[in-house]
């Protein structure tokens, strides 16, 4: 027998195209969700739920079995799922536009209740399906197309930084932000998705993995430059790494 | 059983879980916050669900994923809380889920009032959000029909794959009356594995389900929108009630009523006749779908001069009383709202009106 692994796609993945621009990092991110829930043999007893923005077709690529929200709404789903089915692992894949605009109430009020899901915020600092517009994660200065002048922070205050006001609520959670946009990278944010969906199938806590993204079609960057942009400008402002973990809350 | 007196909003937790859903989600509204309260002692003790959620739009979708996943639940509301349901509703109707919603009905719009209103019923049986989508509404006038129609409701929920809502006011909600639950009305759920996201291993199957209500292929939302009509034109042949109150007489008016303003009207029904006018009543307990063809059949009875309808708002089901009288007598509303129940005298005087004419 030959040592080592062959690279192959994981189970939890279906074997078609997507829909994403190239330099998008949203493929990397469901290669890696599908990984660990391969490794961790809960594909059977998963549901996915599905945002409304660029990944709302995410149900196309993953391969079990999958809700669809409105805007905003899925961590609410996720908690009628859990609270009513504890047997089965949820996680909700939402957008800066989903969750920290629209959804922010229903995020908040989730990880506070500590609901026993997990959610994968992709934070690119942009709305992207709907063609390019501000979020609450857009960087002061950053153009958008209703910020044609920059992002004004006297007219619309500072990005919000999701994870970090996530985590300081009291109830114990896993929280943490990793970006994908290197290979370097990437071994980290696989080691947080699967934290993340381990704290769950633990009944431990709710838990969020924040991955700093990238989206070239609206920055109006090459793949390349925007690798650069997040490295330099996102990554400054969104640090990643554990902003929270449940055994430091529980301690104080 | 025998019976015990309870209040309407007790009643109705109760009979949900006597149907066998113990999974509640809600947000506190006046005049039915006592369904949560009851239920906040109650469910615990049967190993159910209770959950008060940050607002009525998450509670509106913790149904939809507790629903998707193929378990029975239900929530309670009043007016404004429905309202902002109705983004929610839309979804869980477009992915053809079940789901029982209640509206135990307080005045509007706006913040409007604490007090009994049926002004909620465009809201109900028109599609209080967006799209081509339909509710069973049913329409209970006492607490012990309230009890009994959220037992059917999840059934029904079932069968179609729809919400249903039961349309109730403040009156049916506060005030207690001898009830009973009959163990006959309690169904198993229903099979969904073949829809529902309940995990492909638990249900032996290599093939995800997907709950969605997103169509970008103008044809293939066009077919959805064609599915879902066809189930609502089902319900319309197959799930119409209504109760017909002293049809069998000559009567000169017909009066259509639902809910507590039914039971002033059968009142002022009984008086007029005591002095010697003959009135009928049609008390649709389907909204929708509505018994049109039982409310022409009775406004077309040759001694019948005039349909009015009597609701608690400013003129509303009044609409679908003419859409099914067709012309053929003249329609006229009497009604009030702020939350005053219209008395039998004033309900007598609006008669006596019309038959002066």
């Amino acid at each position: 027998m030959a040592k080592g692994k062959t690279f192959k796609r994981p189970e939890a993945l279906r074997d078609c195209p997507t829909h994403y621009c190239p330099g998008c990092t949203h493929g990397v991110i469901h290669r890696l969700v599908a990984e660990v829930i391969d490794e961790l043999g809960v594909r059977g007893r998963t549901v996915g739920i599905a945002p409304v923005g660029c990944a709302v077709l995410a149900y196309n690529y993953f391969n079990c079995d999958f809700q669809e929200a409105a805007h905003g709404r899925a961590p609410a789903m996720a908690t009628g799922i859990k609270r009513v089915r504890p047997d089965l692992m949820v996680f909700t894949y939402q957008g800066d536009g989903d969750l920290a605009s629209i959804g922010m109430g229903e995020i908040v009020h989730a990880a506070n209740r500590g609901e026993k899901f997990t959610t994968i915020f992709v934070n690119n600092a942009i709305y992207g399906m709907t063609g390019g517009q501000m979020a609450p994660t857009t960087m002061p200065g950053q153009r958008t197309s209703t910020s044609p002048f920059g992002r004004d922070a006297a007219q619309v205050g500072m990005p919000i930084r999701v994870a970090e006001l996530l985590a300081s609520l009291q109830t114990p959670a896993y929280i943490a932000r990793q970006t994908v946009i290197k290979p370097k990278y990437i071994a980290r944010a696989r080691k947080a998705i699967h934290k993340a969906f381990s704290y769950q199938l633990a009944n431990r806590c709710f838990s969020l993995v924040e991955i700093v993204s990238t989206c070239p079609t609206n920055w109006g960057m090459t793949p390349l430059d925007a690798v650069e942009w997040t490295e330099k400008t996102l990554l400054a402002y969104y640090p990643p790494g554990e902003i929270k973990t449940p055994e430091a809350a529980e301690e104080r | 059983m025998g019976k015990i007196l309870m209040k309407g909003n007790e009643a109705i937790g109760e009979a949900a879980i006597r149907a066998g859903c113990t999974n509640y989600f809600a947000y506190p509204i006046t005049p039915q916050s006592e369904v949560a309260e009851y239920l906040a002692r109650r469910l615990p003790e049967v190993g159910g669900v209770f959950l008060q959620g940050e607002s009525e739009v998450a509670v509106s979708y913790m149904i939809f994923g507790a629903s998707a996943c193929g378990e029975r639940v239900f929530t309670t509301s009043s007016s404004p809380g429905i309202s902002l349901m109705s983004e929610g509703i839309s979804y869980i109707a477009a992915a053809q889920c079940p789901a029982v919603f209640v509206n135990i009905m307080r005045g509007g719009p706006g913040l409007g009032g604490i007090l009994p209103s049926q002004g909620d019923y465009f809201q109900a049986t028109k599609g209080g959000g967006h799209g081509d989508y339909r509710l069973l509404v049913l329409a209970p006038a006492s607490v012990q029909e309230a009890a009994e129609m959220v037992m059917q409701a999840f059934s029904l929920a079932e069968k179609y794959r729809n919400p249903v809502m039961i349309l109730g006011d403040g009156l049916i909600g506060q005030m207690m009356e001898p009830v009973a639950f009959p163990e006959h009305l309690a169904t198993p759920p229903v099979n969904k594995d073949d829809w529902a996201t309940n995990g492909m291993a638990n249900r032996g199957s290599q093939r995800p389900n997907l709950v969605k209500t997103l169509y970008l292929d103008p044809e293939q939302l066009n077919a959805h929108n064609l599915t879902l009509r066809a189930k609502y034109q089902r319900m319309r042949q197959e799930e119409v009630r209504f109760e017909p109150y002293n049809t069998e007489v000559d009567y000169q008016v017909l009066i259509v009523s639902f809910g507590t303003m039914s039971r002033v009207c059968r009142t002022a029904i009984d008086n007029l006749k005591a002095q010697g006018r003959e009135v009928a009543m049609i008390r649709p307990q389907t909204l929708f779908p509505y018994p049109e063809a039982a409310v022409r059949e009775a406004a077309a009875k040759a001694s019948c001069r005039v349909v009015l309808s009597v609701e608690m708002n400013m003129g509303q089901m009044v609409e679908d009383v003419e859409r099914s009288v067709r012309g053929q007598r003249p329609v006229e509303w009497f009604g009030k709202c702020g939350g005053e129940v219209p008395t039998p005298e004033e309900v007598m005087e609006a008669v006596r009106g019309l038959l002066a004419r």
